[in-house]
């Protein structure tokens, strides 16, 4: 089932197309840094000043610019639609008739969202990659510590980034998972989970709700910039990691509880 | 006509006190169903009066508020696993992905389960797609079909792989009179396979030609069940006589022990009571009244249907 199920998501264009806009923004990025110049040192998004010098630094520098929404969007619009979707189209009573197990296909639910969190990281990091490989010049990597290494590992910490940025919006995919095991509205469950996306965002700027932040899932999504470090500093990336693993572990429970529960009424 | 006894071997679907309350409203109360295995079962009620509250039960899509129920001899809902890869179903209409071919729908649903083998699966799905009469359209958006052809897809997902068990929910909705027929034969072939065929609807007409036991829901309760012809002798036959003395004939009729001949315009009718409708007729014809035309009526199912509910095909409440 679980390869099928894989297959049924990467297929459906609306899936195909957040993939392309996650690939365009970035490389739309280098384009307009090709054109316009980009901005001076320590002005603008992250990274995006060393653009020009080395273009593997468009595929971190997009990856700053769509954390705080593109991505989480995205992750909203497929998580929030995971069961909430298939009961929209009353095929989820098909499914459980079938027999899928209730438990197992919100297994294989979880784990395509999971797989597209990844994705989608990696589909951001490869438009920059390859926006940055058109437009400037690949070379030697220097990192945030001033010291220097080679391209291959360059672009292979890049890549590394991406994937710690697709594991940091798993929290926010788990939230969005159990939303959807609780109405038969997807549009419902994708609105409510990109807004406590947005919501957390919020708190995280709001300094009289300090204490929170550290619990937020959004609070070190940023931590993948410590992998060019020089050497690299895990500290920030393990604890982003602990906090999206604890956020899976609750929602997942939750959802789990919910769905094997429920009547299936749709 | 016996409300059902416990759950026992050689029933198909055995339920005892099945019961689901929405609220203070039960929608389906203290059900006891009991299907044997090889029977064409029709399901009979309204709208409204517990059908497919039962069969999502049956299926375990929503837990009951009380009662028991045992699917293929296995108590559920534990033994869902095993008894529902046995068991093909069409639920309150056919459901698909809008944007999968016929075809692509079929293997999705076919890979999301049990016994769903990869190596047989496109030859099942054309045997499926074949035996529903959707060979052509298999390769198109389930978007682009028609009512009919939906519901023909669903039988389709049914008949993925060979079934102990079929639960139909009005498997003929939406289909012309020749798609009808065609399932209405589908149903006998597989009945004739030895598959237990539970069939829900609110045609009567279509209940009686295929189905050999009947159950009758209203107000969410079971009000009777059986097989159709116990149903049938439960109800009286009546005598319709044409004839053109109809004063005598009542008079000879009553001779003959007959109750209550009554006339109506140039008929007699009165209750068959067991009297075969030969001697009936030549006792007439021996005291010189000509008889134009004899008629055994039996009550419908749809008459018999209404002596039970009280009431027509409206909705329930």
């Amino acid at each position: 089932m679980w390869p099928a199920e894989l297959r049924h998501l990467f297929r459906r264009t609306r899936v195909r197309a957040l993939l392309v806009v996650l690939f365009a923004i970035p490389f739309l990025l280098t384009v307009a840094v090709k054109l316009n110049g980009g901005p001076s040192a320590g002005r603008g998004p992250t990274f995006l000043s060393q653009v020009s010098e080395n273009g593997v630094f468009a595929a971190l520098a997009g990856l700053t610019v769509t954390i705080p929404f593109f991505l989480p969007l995205t992750v909203a619009v497929v998580a929030g639609d995971a069961i909430s979707g298939e009961a929209s189209t009353g095929t989820l009573r098909y499914l459980l008739a079938r027999p899928a197990g209730r438990g197992r296909l919100l297994a294989v639910k979880g784990a395509t969202v999971v797989v597209f969190c990844l994705a989608a990281g990696l589909a951001v990091a490869v438009g920059g990659l390859v926006g940055g490989a058109i437009f400037f010049p690949l070379g030697r990597v220097i990192t945030l510590s001033g010291t220097t290494i080679g391209l291959a590992d360059g672009i292979g910490r890049a890549l590394l980034a991406a994937l710690v940025v697709g594991a940091s919006l798993l929290g926010l995919a788990a939230i969005g998972v159990f939303v959807s095991t609780v109405t038969d509205v997807p549009v419902g469950a994708m609105a409510v989970t990109a807004g406590v996306a947005v919501l957390s965002l919020v708190l995280d700027s709001v300094p009289q709700v300090a204490f929170l932040h550290p619990w937020l899932f959004t609070h070190d999504e940023l931590a993948f910039g410590d992998l060019l470090r020089s050497p690299v500093t895990w500290h920030g990336i393990w604890r982003d990691l602990a906090l999206q693993a604890g956020y899976v572990g609750v929602f997942g429970s939750a959802a789990w509880a919910r769905f094997t529960s429920r009547d299936v009424l749709a | 006509m016996s409300p059902a006894g416990p759950p026992a071997a050689g029933l198909a679907i055995a339920t005892e006190g099945l019961t689901k309350r929405f609220g203070d409203v039960a929608a389906v109360d203290g059900v006891d169903l009991a299907v044997p295995s090889g029977s064409v079962y029709g399901f009979l009620g309204p709208n409204g009066s517990g059908k497919t509250t039962t069969i999502r039960m049956l299926l375990g899509l929503i837990s009951p508020t009380a009662g028991s129920w045992d699917l293929l001899g296995r108590r559920m809902p534990g033994g869902a696993a095993t008894a529902l890869a046995e068991v093909g179903a069409l639920i309150e209409g056919p459901a698909f992905y809008p944007w999968l071919s016929g075809r692509d729908n079929l293997a999705r649903l076919d890979a999301a389960g049990p016994d769903g083998r990869r190596a047989t699966r496109r030859a099942r799905i054309d045997d499926a797609l074949a035996r529903v009469g959707l060979t052509a359209a298999a390769a198109k958006k389930y978007r682009a079909y028609s009512l009919g052809m939906r519901q023909r897809l669903g039988l389709a997902a049914a008949l993925l792989r060979p079934r102990q068990l079929l639960v139909l929910d009005e498997p003929t909705n939406g289909m012309d009179p020749q798609g009808t027929r065609e399932i209405r034969s589908l149903v006998r072939d597989l009945a004739g396979e030895g598959t237990t065929v539970f069939l829900s609807s609110h045609l009567l007409a279509e209940i009686e030609q295929v189905c050999t036991h009947v159950g009758v829901m209203a107000n969410g309760r079971l009000l009777s069940q059986g097989t159709l012809a116990d149903l049938r002798a439960a109800s009286t036959a009546r005598l319709r006589v044409s004839v053109d003395d109809p004063a005598r004939a009542a008079g000879i009729l009553a001779g003959l022990g007959m109750a209550d001949p009554t006339v109506e315009g140039a008929d007699v009718v009165t209750a068959l009571d067991g009297h075969a409708p030969e001697a009936v007729n030549r006792a007439l014809v021996l005291a010189d009244v000509a008889v134009s035309g004899l008629a055994v009526e039996r009550p419908s199912l749809e008459d018999l249907f209404v002596s039970l509910t009280g009431e027509g095909f409206d909705v329930a409440r």
